[in-house]
């Protein structure tokens, strides 16, 4: 049997939206080469609704089974599992933190070939490629896959949920598969903590991006006065979220969120991938940094070299005064 | 408690990176030097090992990859590892994430180590996977991206930011952990450490040693195959500027948003 499968992350009622570009995609590909396109739901007491609701996102059946949520392990048991007892061509993952962990470990069990961060999967001759830049996106792969099952991890917002088989409802089956020993060893204590004030980033128009380079957590007060000055917003990167400088509710990227505003100032960001994901979209892109080989000057349409210590205060004065007068 | 932390020797960072049109992998000839993530790895050991809770006998560092890797061990060494091993052979040479993964988990398997460390990413693959691969294979929990941990009894407990916030994960070990840059602030190595390095233990490997089969590693061995290399879609240079007179960056800077209507 052909098909693909694919994992349908969810947390509370909602499925994750990587998750249903994963399963909108999948059908798309399902079409192209022949076979249908399943997802796997693992939680505990996952609700009819929400598995039947995959089939809007063209998912012709979910399976449903019963297991820790939140880590990776346990869904690599089910999903190898239902790779050999239904002999599934390919598994897609949207992209995310889990989606990486469950398809190496699908690698693993499966000596399966795996690529990830892939932006793109185009159908030949019946089978999948997998497109994905490498090198900081200075070149972009084709990978072909040997054998079957092949595995795609997608990067950030690379497939586009697409809810046009409206009204849709997919099968749901339990499944019940024994996990693996190694499997139980972790333990989730604590899901989803929020750190920081609640910010809302995803509405403003302006946005001043801080990273690493502000050198310390006062540096976001000269992001927060720019941004005053504009009228706009402060967002920030992975590693100031994770080092406690300001809350992860303002996270651009990866495991944090999607922005597409008028105007993307970042200040002292070196723009690694994981950042670029989150902000690509956006209409203007500002980058201030005092690297000249930054990789975010690869993708910014205004790119000044300069310690922004300096740039900053002024560019905010010269706003504020602009403003007054 | 024994700790292999895994490390790689990577293109170094000021390196033009590229890819062998010939071959379709990294030209690896430049300057190279220790994946800067593994530092945070090796720096995770050595502060299990300080901490006091946990009785570290012995921090390995472990890599897979041609003669001139062995830099990079003599850098983990320098940072604090006992000893080091090196997986070296012709036919692990292409080898995907499936068949390294596979072949990494043979060397730890006979070092039968109660933590593996790692750090979550190569500067060079860009790729987070090789912890995951690694655990299926040796049976063992696994976390990627973790940001704090801390020993208790026989078990890590873990933090990292996964889709919805922060989680707190508690492991039992063994276990195989990629830590995130986050973790902590690697130490420099002593002038006596980086002297001393190279007459630390080295066990060199080749895949007959570890019982690797090698129908399952190098290009051979892949389950992926590289179809084409291209360059990326063409993307317009954005304007730079050089700061070199402040006063007047800014006006340049105030300038360039009031033409795209970005001013109040």
């Amino acid at each position: 049997m052909s098909g693909i499968l694919t994992y349908a992350l969810h947390y509370g009622n909602e499925v994750n939206k990587n998750s249903l570009g994963a399963v909108s995609e999948a059908a798309r590909l399902a079409r192209e080469i022949g076979g249908e396109a399943h997802a796997v739901v693992v939680g505990e007491s996952v609700a009819d609704e929400l598995c039947q609701s995959l089939g809007a996102y063209g998912a012709s059946k979910v399976f449903r089974a019963e297991a820790l949520e939140g880590l990776a392990q346990p869904v690599v048991d089910v999903m190898a599992k239902l790779i050999d007892d239904h002999g599934y061509s390919y598994a897609l993952f949207g992209g995310g933190l889990l989606g990486f962990e469950i398809g190496a470990g699908l690698t693993a069990r499966l000596g399966a070939g795996v690529t990830m961060e892939v932006t793109e999967v185009k159908a030949q001759d019946g089978k999948l490629v997998a497109v994905r830049p490498i090198l900081q996106d200075s070149a972009v792969v084709d990978s072909g896959y040997v054998v079957e099952p092949g595995i795609i991890i997608g990067r950030l917002n690379a497939f586009e949920a697409d809810a046009s088989s409206n009204g849709a409802s997919a099968e749901v089956e339990d499944v019940q598969v024994e996990l693996s020993e190694w499997s139980t060893k972790a333990r989730m204590v604590n899901r989803g903590e929020q750190r920081g004030a609640e910010v809302n980033i995803e509405d403003a128009d302006l946005l001043v991006a801080g990273g690493r380079g502000l050198g310390k957590a006062e540096g976001f007060e000269l992001c927060e006065q720019l941004a005053d000055a504009l009228g706009g917003a402060v967002a920030a990167t992975r590693a100031v979220v994770d080092a406690g400088w300001y809350p992860y509710s303002a996270q651009i990227g990866q495991t944090g969120k999607t922005v597409a505003p008028k105007l993307y100032l970042a200040a002292g960001i070196s723009g690694a991938i994981q950042h670029k994901v989150g902000m690509q979209a956006s209409e203007n892109v500002v980058a201030i940094n005092k690297d000249p080989n930054a990789p975010i000057f690869e993708f910014s349409d205004l790119g000044v070299v300069g310690d922004l210590n300096k740039i900053l205060p002024k560019l905010t004065e010269a706003l504020k005064a602009r403003k007054g007068g | 408690v024994k700790i292999c932390v895994l490390v790689k020797q990577v293109p170094d960072a000021a390196v033009e990176k590229r890819v062998d049109p010939s071959t379709g992998r990294l030209d690896r000839s430049g300057e190279t030097n220790l994946n800067p993530f593994d530092t945070h790895a090796i720096e995770a050991a050595m502060q299990i090992k300080e901490g006091g809770k946990a009785d570290v006998e012995e921090i390995v560092a472990v890599t897979m990859g041609p003669e001139n890797a062995v830099r990079a061990l003599h850098k983990a060494v320098s940072l604090g590892a006992d000893r080091s091993v090196q997986l070296s052979d012709d036919a692990l040479a292409g080898s995907d994430v499936c068949a390294t993964g596979y072949a990494l988990a043979r060397v730890l398997e006979q070092e039968s180590p109660d933590l593996v460390l790692l750090g979550q990413q190569s500067d060079d693959g860009e790729c987070y996977t090789i912890g995951a691969v690694v655990a299926d294979h040796l049976k063992m929990p696994s976390l990627t991206q973790v940001i704090q941990m801390d020993v208790e009894g026989g078990s890590l407990r873990c933090e990292r930011q996964a889709e919805y916030g922060y989680d707190t994960v508690e492991v039992e070990l063994p276990a195989v952990i990629s830590v995130g840059d986050a973790i902590n602030e690697p130490r420099y190595p002593s002038l006596k450490a980086i002297m001393g390095a190279k007459k630390k233990q080295l066990d060199k490997k080749a895949i007959g040693d570890v019982g690797i089969e090698a129908d399952r590693v190098g290009v051979d061995g892949s389950r992926t195959s590289v179809e084409a290399i291209n360059p990326p879609p063409a993307k317009q240079a954005g304007e730079v500027i050089e700061d070199e007179d402040t006063n007047e960056t800014v006006e340049k800077i105030v300038a360039w948003l009031d033409e795209r209507k970005l001013l109040a």
